[in-house]
């Protein structure tokens, strides 16, 4: 039932320094696919997001041991440009973070304008269309110009969304993509979600187990920087075979 | 709320009497705060009147005609403040145009690019520069910066872009260009220091947002640090030029004391903090010498308010441009 692999991991270690945030986990992810990662704070499931479209070596003295593969490519081999790589991985962060001195058009626009030379009518097709795959078209086509600030949270965490999806990554990465947000523009991103694997492969880490039980197609269960259980989300949800993961998940710690 | 009864602990801890003092020391201090923040308006007010008053003569006699003409003689009582207000702006706007990429440069690499262990050493002894006082500034250029300038650069700007009417001329030493020169050392720690803190004020998931579109450091930068810290930028490069146009002891000593508006940067000038300093102590064109020395403080005043407000009219319309913060 799944279909190729998109992206997988082999032996990966993401260190700060001497410490393991995560350590030796190899996942493989299906293509067209949502995935999540759920643990407790501070277990690695956002460093392991992190490596997979190379952001954790932004972090002064973050590198990895092991291997990520995208479309079986060695991310991490010699020669490759995280540049390149963060063009095919698109991400999401916790909080969103339009860029305020541009307008909403130019958010969107701003991972196209980054590199390619498209002309403004190319650039005016894909904004709308990364607008409506994010679901915000309707309520900001009258005002493209203005400020992304005037957004609210969610809006400006689907503008978000829409800046990310704008460059036609395979694969969307989505760092607690609800933390901030209320249930509605919560529930919103879930539905967004659910609708974008049909193009898009999505990891999502996520701190709410109601919303990995509702969005994902596989749920990895991650615990002091090891990955504890990996499986399809019904299953980890109804029959966890590790007994830390049926504890977390049973809200008895974590 | 909605219970009658008063607690007895209580009462048993404060008197009604300590209440109502309390609530005075609140009146009096409010009082004090309100006179403290009144105080500084008013030395400003003072000033000003000082200043108009003390200028009056020369106002009265000379006019307008005191700001653009070029002729100061103290000996024929006439005075024309234009050479100074010409060397004021030229040496401020030279100096800013120097100091503005190089402060820039600096702070962007180090918040950004440096090596995370050289970033607050190297920032604190940049700013060490802002604490040297300006006469040391003034030595500095007497015994080591004008040798050198008449030694190596000046010839050297004069041999290779001598077709340029600014960089012609016999060589001095003492000249406009050394004066702009020591204020770009001098503004510098001022701009570096403010753009570094505001760069550093732009939360990290701006970055992030921008690398993780794809975009090199450089281009998480220029299109999305800076312009978020752009109005801070601006502030930074206003407090350098108002310290650039005040500066008058570094002044005085490199810029030649020479009433007189010069094509090359090569020859001596004059700046109005200059020019006071300089003759104020022995006026020897009698009263009105001395009110055309507060004219032109008055004249020095104004035109680092106007700056000032200028200034604040771009940050605010900057600012206004984006809704949020």
């Amino acid at each position: 039932m799944s279909g190729p692999v998109r992206l997988e991991t082999r032996g990966l270690d993401a260190l700060y320094g001497d410490f393991a945030a995560v350590k030796d986990v190899s996942l493989r992810f299906p293509a067209n696919r949502v995935h999540a990662l759920i643990g407790p704070s501070g277990c690695g499931k956002s460093t392991f997001l992190r490596t997979l479209n190379r952001m954790h070596e932004t972090v002064p003295g973050a590198w990895i041991k092991g291997q990520v593969l995208l479309d079986g490519e060695d991310v991490y081999a010699r020669g490759v440009s995280p540049i390149q790589l963060r063009r095919r991985v698109g991400m999401v962060f916790q909080k969103p973070t339009p860029f305020p001195f541009m307008s909403i058009a130019d958010n969107v626009a701003a991972g196209l304008r980054i590199d390619r030379s498209l002309d403004k009518s190319r650039i005016a097709e894909i904004v709308e269309r990364s607008l409506r795959r994010a679901a915000l078209w309707d309520e900001v086509k009258d005002r493209l110009g203005a400020s992304a600030m005037g957004l609210s949270g969610g809006q400006q965490q689907r503008l978000c969304l829409a800046r990310s999806i704008a460059p036609e990554p395979e694969v969307i990465l989505l760092d607690e993509p609800t933390a901030s947000l209320d249930p509605q523009g919560t529930q919103r991103i879930e539905e967004l979600v659910f609708e974008l694997k049909e193009e898009f492969t999505i990891v999502i880490v996520t701190h709410n187990m109601q919303q990995a039980a509702r969005v994902s197609d596989t749920t990895t269960f991650f615990y002091l920087g090891a990955m504890v259980e990996h499986g399809e989300t019904k299953q980890i949800f109804t029959a966890p075979r590790e007994e830390r993961t049926e504890a977390y998940i049973t809200g008895r710690f974590g | 709320m909605g219970n009658p009864s008063t607690p007895p602990d209580l009462r048993s801890d404060a008197s009604s009497g300590s209440l109502v003092g309390s609530a005075r020391g609140d009146a009096l201090f409010k009082w004090l705060l309100i006179a403290a923040a009144c105080t500084i308006p008013a030395l400003l007010l003072a000033l000003l009147y000082e200043l108009s008053s003390g200028a009056w003569p020369a106002l009265s006699k000379f006019g307008l005609e005191f700001i653009v003409s070029g002729t100061w003689d103290p000996v024929a009582g006439i005075f024309g403040a234009w050479p100074a207000i010409f060397g004021t702006l030229l040496t401020s706007l030279l100096a800013l145009a120097m100091a503005v990429p190089l402060s820039l440069g600096v702070a962007i690499y180090l918040t950004e690019f440096a090596p995370v262990a050289i970033r607050r050493p190297v920032a604190t002894v940049i700013e060490l520069l802002a604490a040297i006082p300006s006469v040391v500034y003034g030595l500095w250029g007497i015994f080591v910066l004008i040798p050198f300038l008449t030694t190596s650069i000046f010839p050297w700007l004069e041999a290779n872009l001598g077709f340029l009417p600014i960089f012609r001329g016999p060589i001095y030493g003492p000249s406009v260009l050394a004066a702009s020169l020591i204020l770009t050392v001098m503004i510098v720690p001022f701009i570096m220091s403010v753009s570094r803190e505001v760069l550093l004020a732009v939360p990290s998931g701006q970055r992030e947002a921008a690398l993780a579109l794809g975009a090199t450091r450089w281009e998480a930068v220029s299109t999305a640090i800076v312009p978020y810290a752009k109005s801070g930028i601006i502030g930074a490069v206003i407090l350098g030029l108002g310290r650039a146009l005040g500066e008058t002891m570094a002044v005085t000593m490199l810029i030649g004391n020479r009433h007189e508006v010069a094509a090359s940067l090569f020859a001596p000038g004059y700046s109005m903090a200059a020019v006071i300093a300089n003759e104020f102590a022995d006026a020897a064109g009698g009263p009105i010498h001395e009110s055309a020395l507060i004219y032109m403080a008055l004249l020095l005043f104004a035109v680092t308010v106007v700056v000032n407000a200028a200034a604040r009219l771009l940050i605010w319309r900057v600012s206004k441009g984006r809704g949020g913060r």
